[in-house]
């Protein structure tokens, strides 16, 4: 009789509004392995650890843990089956100390009330050893660096064992996000040796080269399906990346005829907090987009040139004239608009009609001697909403009462409105929206382009951008890395320079 | 579905006019002083001095802000308008004086705001007591009597029937409600209140409309204070206690919310005469006057009541 696995999942299924996260997956872990999970932005990954860790129920499935069923229903009972995750944002509390934190919610008592803190400290002292963590449990998370946060974090993980069982199944989300090739190592390292103690790991992250280095098996996920599980050893990386990739692109992507023309926008050297030495150029009538993996600082892109983030070097044109780095408004003022990534937090004005929220940002339009006009308003930004195709019973609509895709064309009216446009930045504009208006949308863009302004384009999905891009930058770690021409240019190309 | 939030808007000052209407009813039949046209014209007048600091601070609330130091502002600039009128025996003088003062106060709770980023509940309660501090020095607590006798003409003389403050509550209400529904300046307030993260990625100069309707809050209610100094025929050191929250509260009966974004002025008006009427008719029911406290303090948490309780069934209804 052979041991069930660890953990075994068979064709899992959840769904959330307007989205299938997954689709079917199945995955098992084994006691002593490192299993590792890849795939694209958007594969399913996060669900499918939460699924894992007890935070979602999933719609279908099975979820056996050593063989039974019913085990998991929720973080607690997972956490007591010995499943513990670690999460790619740190949750410590940055001002308690690491004792604290790796034994936050189940601190040691004495008496009913009292925190024992010296059984804390023992504890804490013996759960840092096991990482290899040589700090005192009393000192403040703050003061630790990204690395020593991480191990901590690792640590708790390890260290609940308040019921029968220890960590059997550890799962890691980007655990080297934030370090140094030589932490990355020590990592390594401890990792190694769970194994070894027969801990099953769960490791997730874009990092080929990590995964090569540690995975014993690697399982592929695309659009919320389970594309394959292999040994590590059967698949190279660039086999990895054909499948994480997988699809071919459809003829959805119109194309006209477009002239790139002069350089509508201009960036030198641009530094942010978030950005560094930044160069890129949009000529009117092109499509330029941008690539890069989540956190690689695409959308701090754009709020850098527009300054919406501080400029702390660097120059921007538009059309050949110098753009102050103070404000906002100076950059609509020089012809730049923005159609953010978020749409309902940072794009619409939520209690605003339809027609105030596509008017917003070209007013001196419709303004006469400190007066608003508001027939020519009304009719004018009737007309573009009207040529969007925006579905709403009235132009006074509050337009939070729209679907993601009209806030989203209402979103782009506004900026179809501003007579000298040069160059629009659209930030992940088809994220969240449904097939059909998806298509209106990479029309417009298409047609705008065609008529001569300037578009740059950022998106997780690469096959948006090879579809409408003419030319795409790559980022990484806050610095483009790569241009490429995108007829030449293809999925795999810019996965591998994104990793 | 259709116009759900006009409709919840407009039922909602129906319901302030109903609110006020039964309020007068009520008042008239225990007062047989309450409808005499000199009652009414008190109402008015003291409902006047209100809604001049009060259309300021709806414009304030609507960006999603509030300014505490309105009530203190009506000492320091009754003294300090008083003083210009001493010293140089013209009122229009005065007047200016007042004026720029309450520009000067209302820019620098704006910088307080924008540029070194204070909360504005925090920068203006600091304001509030810096001011009130600031009345009482520089007079030793002890009023200044008005020496020009024309200038009392200013809060309590009429225009025709009306008396000077109802008429120029009437203008600047007129004024504002034109700037705010017709020029983009009042389609900018209603955008930063509604998101102002939206509001700077749009492009809009966030910080200077900011600023700017700090100060037209601030020179409103200077004006109300110039008003009150003339009432009162001096600046006086404690004028203005508590008259803040008499008009915050004025202002989110009327609903207008505190999260901004959401009111209008008609609102506001309305939510200005129900305290106005209610306070009227305490006092002539011979009610004590700590009662006027409990009474206001009761109406500032409904008021803050309901517009949690609006704001709670306008946050459902989108996307559901």
């Amino acid at each position: 009789m052979t041991t069930p696995p660890r953990i075994e999942l068979r064709g899992i299924r959840k769904a959330f509004p307007g989205v299938q996260a997954l689709d079917g997956v199945d995955l098992t872990l084994v006691e002593g392995e490192v299993h590792a999970l890849v795939g694209e932005n958007g594969a399913g990954k996060s669900t499918l650890i939460k699924v894992i860790g007890g935070v979602y129920h999933p719609d279908e499935g099975t979820y056996l843990v050593d063989g039974r069923a019913d085990v998991v229903h929720d973080p607690r009972t997972a956490a007591d089956a010995g499943i513990r995750v670690v999460h790619q944002e740190l949750e410590l509390v940055r001002d308690l100390s690491v004792a604290e934190n790796v034994f936050f919610g189940r601190l040691p008592v004495r008496g009913g009330i009292r925190v024992d803190w010296r059984r804390l400290e023992q504890e804490t002292t013996t759960a840092l050893t096991q990482v290899g963590l040589g700090i005192d449990p009393r000192t403040k998370v703050r003061r630790l660096g990204i690395a020593q946060q991480q191990l901590v974090e690792i640590a708790r993980a390890l260290s609940r064992q308040d019921r029968e069982h220890g960590a059997r199944v550890l799962i890691l989300d980007e655990p080297t996000s934030a370090l140094s090739p030589a932490e990355i190592d020590g990592l390594f390292v401890l990792l190694r040796r769970l194994r070894d103690e027969g801990v099953a790991l769960l490791y997730v992250s874009h990092k080929l080269d990590e995964i090569r280095a540690l995975a014993d098996r690697i399982t592929v996920l695309r659009d919320g399906a389970h594309v394959s599980t292999d040994d590590a050893e059967d698949l190279d990386e660039d086999e990895i990346i054909r499948r994480m990739v997988g699809r071919q692109l459809e003829g959805v992507y119109p194309r006209s005829e477009r002239q790139p023309a002069d350089v509508a926008l201009q960036v030198d050297g641009l530094t942010t907090e978030h950005v560094q030495d930044i160069a890129l150029s949009v000529r009117a009538g092109e499509v330029v987009g941008v690539s890069g993996l989540m956190g690689a600082g695409r959308t701090e892109l754009l709020r850098g040139i527009l300054g919406a983030d501080r400029r702390l070097a660097g120059q921007v044109h538009v059309q050949d004239r110098a753009l102050g780095a103070d404000a906002t408004w100076r950059a609509r003022a020089a012809g730049l608009g923005l159609v953010p990534e978020d749409r309902r937090a940072q794009g619409i004005f939520p209690l605003l009609g339809v027609l105030d929220n596509a008017s917003i940002a070209c007013l001196d339009q419709f303004t006469r001697h400190l007066c608003l006009q508001s027939a020519a308003e009304t009719d004018e930004a009737g007309k573009v909403i009207e040529r969007m195709r925006v579905r709403t019973p009235s132009l006074q609509q509050p337009v939070a009462l729209l679907s993601g895709g009209n806030q989203q064309k209402v979103l782009l009216a506004r900026w179809l409105l501003k007579r000298d446009l040069a160059v629009l930045f659209v930030d992940e504009p088809t994220r969240g929206i449904d097939v059909g208006a998806r298509f209106e949308i990479y029309r417009l863009l298409d047609e705008l382009a065609a008529g001569g302004l300037g578009i740059l384009l950022v998106s997780s999905e690469m096959e948006e951008l090879l579809g409408l891009c003419d030319r795409i930058y790559v980022m990484k770690g806050g610095r483009i890395t790569d241009e490429m021409d995108a007829a030449t240019a293809t999925q795999e190309r810019l996965l591998a320079a994104a990793l | 579905m259709k116009r759900l939030l006009a409709r919840l808007a407009g039922a909602e000052q129906a319901g302030l006019g109903l609110a006020l209407f039964i309020l007068c009813v009520v008042l008239a039949t225990l007062s047989p002083v309450f409808l005499t046209a000199g009652n009414i014209t008190n109402i008015l007048r003291d409902a006047a001095l209100v809604a001049i600091a009060g259309i300021g601070m709806v414009a304030i609330i609507l960006q999603g802000e509030i300014d505490l130091s309105v009530g203190s502002s009506q000492a320091v600039v009754g003294i300090a308008a008083v003083a210009v009128l001493n010293a140089s025996d013209s009122i229009l003088l005065a007047l200016l004086a007042a004026l720029l003062l309450g520009a000067l106060i209302g820019l620098t709770n704006g910088l307080l705001v924008t540029r070194a980023g204070i909360n504005s509940l925090i920068a203006t309660l600091g304001m509030m007591a810096i001011l009130r501090g600031v009345a009482m020095v520089s007079t030793g607590a002890v009023s200044i009597q008005a020496k020009v006798p024309a200038f009392v003409d200013v809060g309590t003389g009429h225009l025709g029937p009306l008396p000077v403050p109802v008429v120029l509550a009437a203008v600047l209400f007129a004024a504002v409600y034109f700037l705010l529904h017709h020029t983009p300046f009042g389609r900018y307030v209603y955008a930063v209140g509604g998101n102002r993260e939206a509001a700077e990625l749009a492009g809009l100069p966030v910080a200077r409309i900011k600023v700017a309707v700090f100060m037209l809050g601030g020179v409103l209610a200077a004006l109300s204070a110039f008003v009150l100094a003339s009432r009162l025929n001096s600046g006086q050191p404690n004028a203005g206690l508590g008259f803040e929250l008499q008009v915050i509260a004025a202002v989110v009966l009327g609903g207008v919310s505190l999260t901004g974004g959401v009111g209008t002025l008609v609102g506001a008006l309305l939510g200005i005469l129900i305290l106005t009427v209610l306070n009227n008719g305490l006092v002539l029911l011979n009610v004590s006057s700590f009662y006027h406290d409990i009474a206001r303090g009761i109406v500032i948490i409904l008021a803050v009541y309901l517009d949690t309780r609006r704001r709670r069934s306008l946050d459902r209804k989108p996307g559901g």
